[in-house]
């Protein structure tokens, strides 16, 4: 084993890794760039980070009930009208969305971490462990996701943020580590892979040094579809009024117009409205980008 | 065929006897599902058993608590009373209880309902659960069929208005949450414009209506559950079409197609026999996916139609902490997608044998 070459020891030493990373997205800019509607749905998401990171501020206070305002319909003062308690509904629209976005975040963070690991892992080992992994994944996809979080909510108090994004985490890597799989899969056959091979690497460094850089891309498009997953979970909970109806957030918002009656009076049409409309929008624009990113990056999972 | 070498270097007897049983169900492709169904299930009802059973303030222990806080049982006449609704003796060891538990499941027995005593939770599941298969697999087979056709139209006219309208529109429902779509629907057609009855068609059929086989009761109960039936086509209809339109694309481009085509056979001939029934395999895997998602979804569509199926029926028993009914109903939803998965994967092995061989993957 004395002759193995290092890196190092080569006059072209590959390239680092935050080097690797501006490369990625710099690609990830230009893959947008050829989609038009996949770049609006970047703007889209963009505008729903900075509203959810700057909405609290630009709105510290989403004012105090006022009985005499209640179900207001749209008026200069109230833009969007007022709430079962006469509250403004556009502050409300505007505090509301980081809450969503922070747990969304939080639970596609930890989904992609789970599925790109062992996703990962298992197409690089194969063999039994492969086996195992990908036995798994098939049974936690087959049961019923959001039924199962229904029931869970009646045993745990989902009252903090980092506990929901955990719970849907937990159910929701199936997917993603399915297509990381078998995205690792294709990479592990290129030339600059099977040279890493030849230099004799090592596993990890194979991985994390020379796989996982070149699927930035691709992490950008798991982690939006497990945002999308857990938003869609999440809100439904809420709306269900299975997590604790504390805070103020679009789901609540959601749960209160349903429950207190508010879809029954014509006023507040903009009321329920309003909820509704920014989480289809906010979805619509992340399904809109990862899809052109799954268009442009990787044509071929889709048939598969 | 990566498996085949181990039998090679085996060379003792009862190692390779049980060796070759192993690859005798390993390349079985339907034994090999069938015991992943069965895992499956066996997994979900274990992790029920636990959830109910080990919790911190679990059903079972709370339900003692409040016997004898509240209506001065002694403990052992609130244990025995618990262990009769939750089909479990309290004294025996977990292990005892938890091979009681799988046995009681296997005869059907999920135990009693705790909100409304006397009832065992199976007739709950059998009063409600024949609604949601109604109203979802309608709403599944309308969008499957639907959107097949659909698919074969875009891609047959690719670039076209049609293609882009439609491409537009099935995207714009695939990303935007089922319940959202009902909710609208509630709000816009039902209230705000007032087109659609929708206090009067809430639950599955009309108060007084005799369930049987007759013509009435069947339009009575299609006219209940047409509203979700709409939501499920509305939100899962884009995905069809979308990979109908590319399953499509790519068997035009086969060989076969252009050997048919050559042949001089009529279009409409090729469309049917030829590309259509070639273009719809792949998307059969997906069914199950989409069944999945459809009965998960459901939970939240009935309540919000007032759908008295098994999804609202679980909420309730959520909301009134009816434990047994609550593990039951979850348990039969996980049979339901488990064995709609199952169902799917076979029937896609006998309509597409090159599964079978390259070992389903």
């Amino acid at each position: 084993m004395a002759q193995t070459v290092r890196p190092g020891q080569l006059e072209l030493a590959p390239p680092g890794l935050g080097q690797r990373l501006a490369t990625a997205v710099k690609v990830f800019f230009r893959l947008l760039a050829h989609s038009k509607a996949g770049f609006l749905g970047f703007l889209g998401v963009l505008f729903f980070v900075v509203l959810a990171l700057a909405g609290p501020i630009i709105v510290p206070d989403a004012g105090r009930p006022d009985m005499t305002k209640i179900y207001q319909p749209p008026s200069l003062e109230h833009p969007l009208g007022t709430d079962y308690e006469g509250r403004d509904v556009l502050k409300q629209m505007l505090r509301g969305g980081r809450a969503i976005i922070v747990v969304a975040v939080l639970a596609a963070t930890l989904s992609t971490l789970i599925s790109i690991t062992f996703g990962a892992l298992a197409a690089y080992a194969g063999g039994w462990l492969d086996s195992i992994i990908m036995m798994l994944t098939d049974v936690v996809l087959t049961i019923p996701q959001f039924p199962l979080l229904v029931v869970l909510s009646a045993f745990v108090k989902l009252d903090r943020p980092w506990l929901l994004a955990t719970l849907i985490a937990l159910l929701s890597w199936p997917t993603l580590l399915r297509a990381v799989r078998a995205q690792v899969l294709s990479l592990k056959e290129r030339e600059y892979v099977e040279a890493a091979r030849a230099l004799d690497l090592g596993t990890t460094r194979i991985l994390f040094g020379e796989i996982l850089p070149n699927m930035a891309s691709y992490i950008v498009m798991s982690f939006t579809i497990g945002m999308t997953a857990a938003i869609y979970a999440q809100v439904a909970l809420y709306f269900l009024g299975l997590a604790p109806l504390a805070g103020e957030n679009w789901g609540i918002m959601l749960n209160l117009a349903w429950v207190r009656g508010a879809i029954f009076y014509k006023d507040s049409l903009m009321y329920i409205l309003a909820p509704v409309l920014a989480i289809s929008l906010l979805q619509l624009a992340m399904v809109t980008m990862s899809r052109s990113l799954e268009d442009v990056f990787n044509p071929r999972l889709r048939e598969s | 065929m990566r498996q085949s070498t181990p039998i090679a270097r085996a060379p003792m007897i009862p190692q390779l006897a049980a060796r070759r049983f192993a690859s005798v169900v390993f390349r079985s492709y339907a034994l090999r599902r069938v015991l992943k169904a069965a895992l499956t299930i066996y997994l979900v009802a274990t992790l029920t058993f636990f959830i109910v059973r080990l919790m911190p303030g679990n059903p079972v222990d709370v339900y003692i608590h409040t016997l004898i806080s509240q209506y001065g049982f002694t403990y052992d006449d609130a244990a025995n009373q618990a262990a009769a609704l939750f089909a479990f003796n309290p004294n025996e060891p977990l292990l005892v209880q938890y091979w009681a538990y799988l046995r009681a499941l296997t005869r059907g027995d999920f135990g009693m309902s705790l909100v409304s005593p006397g009832t065992p939770v199976t007739s709950v599941i059998m009063t409600y659960l024949p609604w949601t298969l109604f109203s979802a697999g309608l709403g599944l087979l309308i969008s499957f069929l639907l959107g097949i056709m659909l698919g074969m139209v875009m891609a047959y006219q690719r670039e076209g208005v049609l293609d882009h309208i439609l491409t537009a529109a099935g995207s714009f429902f695939q990303s935007i949450p089922n319940y959202l779509v009902a909710i609208v629907i509630v709000v816009f057609f039902g209230v705000q414009l007032g087109w659609l009855p929708i206090t009067e068609m809430r639950g599955a059929y009309s108060p007084g209506m005799q369930p049987g086989l007759n013509l009435a009761f069947v339009k009575d109960a299609l006219y209940h559950a047409a509203l979700p039936i709409l939501t499920y086509v509305l939100t899962t209809i884009g995905a069809w079409m979308l990979l109908m339109k590319s399953s499509t694309l790519s068997t035009l481009e086969e060989d076969y197609v252009t050997v048919a085509r050559a042949r001089g056979l009529r279009d409409g001939r090729i469309m049917r026999s030829y590309v259509g029934r070639n273009a719809v395999l792949p998307l059969f895997t997906q069914m199950a996916i989409s069944a999945g998602f459809v009965v998960g979804g459901s939970v939240v569509i009935e309540k919000i139609f007032v759908y008295q199926g098994i999804g609202f029926i679980l909420l309730d028993a959520i909301n009134r902490r009816d434990y047994p009914v609550m593990q039951g109903i979850f348990l039969i939803i996980t049979f339901a997608v488990v064995a709609a998965n199952l169902l799917a994967d076979l029937l896609y092995s006998r309509l597409d044998p090159r599964i079978r061989v390259s070992g389903g993957e």
